[in-house]
């Protein structure tokens, strides 16, 4: 039994990712795209030589992060959807420290990073505050917090850091993630050393969790409130604590934007979609730290493929957005894919 | 600047934005009152409008004229209940996560309805619709003094629809059989099942109703505020129409002034600039005031709003 449910493990995103390209490809049929030449083409996009396999990388680091987030709240039984408002709010205070602050590198950019991660760790402890305090359900309060995240991150760019082009000033160069070696390395991508960040977080993500005491009485509040009460744990806090880590971590995913891959902080007419790409990451790599690594590096391929697919064979860059929707319903419906296994099973058994 | 004057830029403006917000949260109220969370709405009403636009577009070509948007606003319907009847297949028949399925609603809507648009346009965005449903006077009740002026001119007929149907629904849900069958299986299935009544049929009901109008709340929004269907024509309003349902208590026509009271707030931001004593407020103010209300309202503020209690629990027969 204990292998079977292992194996479904496995088995649940293999399949859900399957069909989900299946799905996305009769959409392209009916739709009178050419399925093969897509996929072909979205596949060369993603391994084609050094400059893709460096854009996958990069959009990977956020990805990691923001899938880190969601998949440690959901750890702590809690769902995170606020995860794009916690990576605004991390993003613009990365982008305050680098501007405004003199420091050489070794001090500037952990400070930077320690800024987005503290400004998502007290973005994400509202809800948990109001879920532990007044037991107002997150799902809501983090839907809102992103709506008012990305007003309110807008208004202060506008007002405090406006620089020509809707954005701010450029970091410092002390501040930068930026790497001119890993851009030559990979044929001049914007390959940043963002993912170092990323790895580093989902070691300690895991050893959080299951070495250390705070962990288990976290995984022991998501497993059962009750149970946990009565042992002794304090549910409130352990629920405001989950919702600021997991912010925290959402937070350094906007320091991978801020300080890496843009430099800057735009004014953002509405969400940058890493947040919300954390989820599905998180869903797809079964919350554990390895899985969220993963699902990142897929959800990063796809997303980096799709622009190619849309040159080369003019399938507009949706499909993919459709395929990662279609993945994210079927993992959600495991239900189903658990009833085909044992349909094919018992197949296999006549 | 009278006071008046504020008052009838300010009201007629905010019964225009709360319409579509009104549809939706009805749709959001028979879903929730019915056990399935419906996180999905944003989604629905975004494939709404994609919907909506498509047809008053096709409708104008074909000589429909006038009658476009009503006809578009029956396909968004229609099309809306198709669309959340995979939320209904995956929360009911799968016992799927409602919100990890909700979720994947809004992203397969906003994905769907842009890769259309760019396959039938080969643009980033439908062409601007000429036939709008058009403001106009109601007549005798826009001529009762003050009320009149502020009520029932200068208008949109969707958004006396929409309170209409706020009624409606009102009535369905609390006066009639059907209603307090709906509602059962949010409280408490098991009776219900109980008590014969088939728990998963009155859940499919409640999330196709749900997209039927959280379709025609989209369908309403293209053809009386936006005018186009592109990626950044609905953003935030389906939360906020979900935001609407609960701070309204799950109760139609609290949803109905909530969605109203969020109209004004929608409505202030846009043309607070013009009022005295508002123009000094940063509009960011005005902005997040819809979203920070919802939290104090949840925080219990104004009275503690209870969910459906089975709300979010897929129905398994026999278990306890």
């Amino acid at each position: 039994m204990q292998n079977n449910t292992n194996k479904m493990k496995f088995l649940v995103p293999l399949i859900s990712v399957f069909l989900g390209l299946l799905i996305g490809g009769i959409i392209m049929l009916i739709s009178g795209y050419p399925p093969i030449e897509a996929y072909a083409a979205l596949f060369e996009g993603i391994f084609g030589g050094s400059y893709y396999l460096g854009e996958t990388i990069r959009q990977m680091s956020p990805l990691i992060l923001s899938g880190l987030a969601v998949a440690f709240a959901f750890r702590t039984g809690l769902f995170n959807i606020g995860v794009e408002g916690q990576l605004l709010v991390g993003w613009l205070a990365a982008v305050y420290v680098g501007i405004f602050v003199d420091a050489p590198a070794i001090i500037h950019i952990p400070l930077a990073i320690l800024a987005a991660g503290v400004a998502g760790a007290l973005w994400g402890s509202v809800p948990g505050i109001l879920k532990a305090r007044f037991k107002v359900h997150e799902v809501i309060t983090t839907i809102m917090m992103n709506y008012i995240a990305l007003y309110s991150t807008n208004e202060i760019i506008r007002n405090f850091m406006l620089a020509p082009g809707e954005r701010t000033e450029n970091v410092k160069e002390t501040a930068s993630l930026a790497s001119p070696f890993l851009q030559e390395l990979t044929d001049n991508s914007t390959l940043h050393y963002g993912i170092i960040v990323a790895i580093v977080a989902a070691v300690i993500m895991w050893f959080l969790l299951w070495r250390t005491t705070l962990g288990y009485e976290l995984r022991a509040v998501g497993f059962n409130q009750h149970a946990s009460q009565y042992a002794g744990i304090n549910v409130s806090k352990n629920i405001v604590l989950s919702m600021a880590i997991s912010g925290a971590f959402a937070g350094i995913a906007g320091s991978m934007e801020g300080l890496g891959t843009y430099q800057y902080m735009t004014i953002n007419a509405g969400f940058t979609g890493v947040g919300f790409d954390g989820i599905a990451v998180a869903l797809l790599g079964a919350n554990s730290a390895i899985g969220v690594i993963l699902g990142a590096a897929l959800f990063g391929g796809l997303k980096i493929g799709a622009l190619n697919m849309q040159a080369m064979a003019g399938v507009p860059t949706e499909l993919v957005g459709i395929v990662i929707a279609l993945i994210i319903f079927f993992v959600a419906c495991s239900y189903l894919v658990h009833w085909l296994m044992n349909r094919v099973n018992r197949g296999g058994k006549i | 600047m009278s006071f008046m004057d504020i008052l009838a830029l300010i009201i007629p403006a905010a019964i225009v934005s709360a319409a579509p917000l009104i549809f939706t949260a009805l749709g959001g109220v028979f879903s929730e009152r019915s056990g399935v969370v419906n996180i999905g709405l944003e989604g629905l009403m975004l494939f709404g409008a994609f919907t909506g636009a498509v047809t008053i577009y096709y409708g104008e070509q074909f000589g429909l004229a006038g009658a476009a948007p009503w006809v578009s606003f029956v396909v968004a319907m229609i099309v809306g209940a198709l669309f959340a009847s995979i939320h209904a297949v995956a929360s009911i028949s799968l016992k799927a996560d409602q919100v990890v399925s909700g979720v994947a609603i809004n992203f397969l809507a906003a994905g769907l309805a842009i890769f259309l648009t760019k396959k039938i346009f080969n643009a980033g965005q439908t062409p601007v619709i000429s036939q709008r449903i058009s403001k106009s006077d109601i007549p005798f009740l826009s001529d009762i003094p003050i009320i009149g002026k502020l009520f029932f001119s200068n208008a949109y007929l969707t958004s006396y629809l929409a309170v209409f149907v706020a009624v409606i629904v009102w009535y369905v849900l609390y006066k009639t059989p059907f209603g307090l069958r709906l509602r059962s299986v949010g409280e408490h299935p098991m009776a219900a099942d109980t008590m014969g009544i088939n728990v998963k049929k009155m859940r499919y009901v409640g999330v196709l109703l749900s997209g039927a109008l959280a379709g025609l709340g989209g369908a309403v929004y293209v053809a009386s505020i936006s005018g186009n269907f592109t990626h950044s024509t609905i953003t935030g309003q389906g939360f906020m129409a979900l935001a609407a349902m609960i701070f309204g208590k799950w109760h139609p026509l609290g949803a109905l002034g909530a969605a109203l009271f969020f109209g004004l707030a929608q409505a202030i931001s846009i043309s607070g600039a013009q009022i005295p004593g508002l123009q000094d407020i940063p509009k960011v103010f005005l902005l997040i005031a819809p979203y920070v209300l919802t939290i104090l309202a949840l925080a219990g503020l104004v009275g503690r709003a209870d969910a459906p209690k089975a709300l979010g629990t897929p129905y398994e027969k026999g278990k306890r």
